[in-house]
């Protein structure tokens, strides 16, 4: 492979890991804190790609728009989350399930009432849509560059928030041990409402910067939903680090598998095989992920 | 007691003399439109029995369960194809049309998947069982939109593999339906006879508490396994009778939201009595076609309420007609 095509790749890659860690993020710390399974986290990553591709048109701005699609995302999410999901804690993962794939056939037909179901697409903000010579003679979309970057910002505002913070200390201790963190006087109803909502704020930011460089339709968080799991479960169910990696790794997995199989003449398609082949391995030797969390 | 009439037997003996005189009112009506609708939530009830063997009695999430459907099917669209096309199948295996040698196929070569998949996916447990048996229905999903040979993602179209041992025409709407009532009846009876075996009760002991199962030294993981297998082998005859009843197979039936389909069926109907399966089969099937008639938006309405019945409703329809004590669920 040449040389140029690999950095492209490499870079294609990383955007695309710190997409999916976007999305990882949250739904690992619903996963581990309050040990939900939260099929409908594609929704918002979806509501985030509605809210904002509406709202481009209309306050003119990419990033007033992007602000407000996140705190549409995180209000919706808000109230899923009191109205829906706070009884289904205590329950089992079928329940859970059940319950959340109810959600999912919701909000699809909801976005189908209010946007139709053609799909929409979205511009690169104009600010973002040129090409910048990283390395001489490979131009790189400077959009790819942007999510790269807020993906990496947003991963190290979420280091710094778990592990130097109060509310961070207390998600901690929320994972590790739930009742004695409510005995100990901490309001532990309020604190998974908080961190629900930043869930699906992340959700909605992966799929607000997604937005511009697939397709906004009603099937895009279906989609990348499977792969967020993926990469959860490699990573290990709580962990925000282990997410981070793994989602680097099944980035790199996903983006280099589409390329290389037509190096060697055979179907991209067969690309797709390549996390979940990934993960069974992973699981195999390591049933409960790369990075356990503690507890 | 094989004589006593309690609610639900007579519920059960009253859907099942319904399901009977269905096709014969249907014809007599001139409705026999009805006749190819209920033959095909027939077939989805037998791969809702199947799963409530591993999700109800085994506790066992499986997430996956669409993909031993959709292998199932496409071992029946496969030789069909090979036959039409007098082409041999990876080079050395010939094409069939008959359903006595495609369906037991079917059933054989999915049972193999569920046990390759289980051998792998029964070393790990909660989340990330649910995980794994998902990300192993994709990995099979994906080989099926990527083999170009059959389709791809456009799917795959055939011609007959509609004579059954040689006389019986399934072509004919009635006969069909008879024999996939007939299928459907065998599974059920079996499955009866399986739950309430030494074999059974193990499966239960697990879902119910493993680490006791093993102190008593059952070896849980093989239990689990041969159940795992068993039921991915009976999906995989309702995927075979399924490609039959449609002429054409596409990777769609293996979508991941497939699987959320058959567990929908298993919970509205209520898990762990086989029964409930099939009546969740009638239900959502019939909702899922008639419904948009009245609004094309139906799932909005459904979302919500497949939510209140996970939080209030529990035991499903079926678990409304059982006597309170028998048919619950465990709480694993």
């Amino acid at each position: 492979m040449p040389l140029l095509l690999f950095l492209e790749q490499t870079l294609n890659g990383l955007q695309f890991g710190v997409t999916l860690f976007l999305m990882a993020a949250g739904l690992t710390l619903v996963l581990g804190i309050m040990n939900m399974v939260n099929l409908a986290h594609g929704a918002f990553y979806m509501l985030g790609a509605y809210f904002a591709a509406t709202l481009v048109p209309i306050t003119g701005s990419f990033f007033m728009s992007v602000v407000l699609a996140l705190a549409g995302a995180a209000a919706v999410g808000l109230l899923t989350e009191m109205v829906a999901l706070r009884t289904l804690y205590s329950r089992d993962h079928l329940d859970q399930v059940l319950a959340t794939f109810g959600l999912i056939l919701f909000f699809r037909e909801l976005v189908k009432i209010v946007w139709g179901p053609i799909a929409i697409f979205m511009d690169v903000p104009d600010l973002f849509s040129g090409r910048v010579e990283i390395v001489p003679g490979a131009p790189y979309p400077v959009y790819r560059l942007l999510v790269l970057a807020v993906g990496v910002t947003v991963g190290g505002f979420l280091w710094w928030l778990i592990t130097r913070t109060r509310l961070g200390m207390l998600i901690r201790a929320g994972a590790s041990n739930r009742e004695m963190v409510g005995a100990l006087g901490v309001d532990i109803k309020r604190l998974y409402t908080l961190v629900f909502a930043l869930g699906c704020a992340l959700a909605a930011l992966a799929g607000v910067m997604a937005g511009p460089l697939y397709v906004v339709d009603i099937g895009m968080g279906d989609d990348i939903l499977i792969k967020t799991f993926v990469v959860i479960v490699i990573g290990g169910i709580g962990s925000v680090r282990g997410a981070f990696v793994a989602a680097i790794i099944v980035g790199m997995v996903d983006t280099f598998g589409r390329i290389l199989p037509s190096q060697f003449g055979l179907s991209a398609t067969i690309a797709e095989l390549a996390i979940y082949i990934l993960m069974a391995a992973v699981l195999f030797w390591k049933p409960r992920g790369l990075f356990p969390a503690a507890g | 007691m094989i004589l006593s009439l309690d609610r639900s037997r007579i519920f059960v003996l009253v859907l099942l003399a319904a399901l009977a005189l269905l096709p014969i009112v249907a014809t007599l009506g001139g409705e026999e439109f009805y006749i190819g609708q209920f033959r095909r939530i027939l077939i989805f009830a037998i791969a809702a029995i199947s799963l409530d063997l591993i999700l109800g009695y085994g506790g066992m999430v499986s997430l996956g369960h669409a993909a031993f459907v959709g292998v199932g099917a496409y071992v029946v669209a496969i030789l069909v194809h090979h036959a039409n096309e007098e082409t041999l199948f990876l080079g050395f295996i010939p094409g069939t049309f008959e359903p006595l040698i495609t369906w037991p196929l079917a059933m054989l070569v999915a049972g193999a998947f569920a046990f390759v998949i289980g051998l792998i996916s029964l070393r790990t447990s909660g989340v990330y069982f649910i995980m794994i048996t998902l990300a192993f229905a994709q990995m099979v999903y994906y080989v099926f939109v990527s083999w170009r040979t059959y389709g791809g993602d456009d799917g795959l179209r055939f011609r007959g593999g509609d004579t059954l041992a040689g006389f019986i025409d399934l072509g004919d709407d009635l006969t069909f339906y008879y024999v996939v009532f007939a299928v459907l009846l065998a599974v059920l009876y079996l499955g009866r006879r399986l739950v309430k075996s030494r074999f059974g009760r193990v499966i239960e002991g697990c879902r119910e508490n493993e680490r006791r199962m093993r102190a008593l030294g059952f070896p849980s993981y093989r239990y689990k396994l041969a159940a795992f297998t068993i039921a991915g082998a009976v999906a995989g005859l309702a995927g075979g009778l399924f490609a039959t009843h449609e002429a054409y197979i596409s990777p769609s039936i293996m979508h991941w939201t497939r699987s959320g389909d058959l567990i929908i069926m298993v919970i509205l109907g209520g898990m762990g009595t086989l029964y409930g399966p099939l009546v969740g089969a009638v239900v959502f099937m019939l909702m899922e076609k008639f419904l948009p008639d009245y609004t094309q938006h139906w799932q909005i309405v459904f979302g919500p309420v497949l939510v209140l019945i996970v939080l209030f409703a529990r035991r499903g329809v079926f678990g409304w007609v059982l006597p309170a004590r028998a048919g619950g669920r465990g709480h694993g």
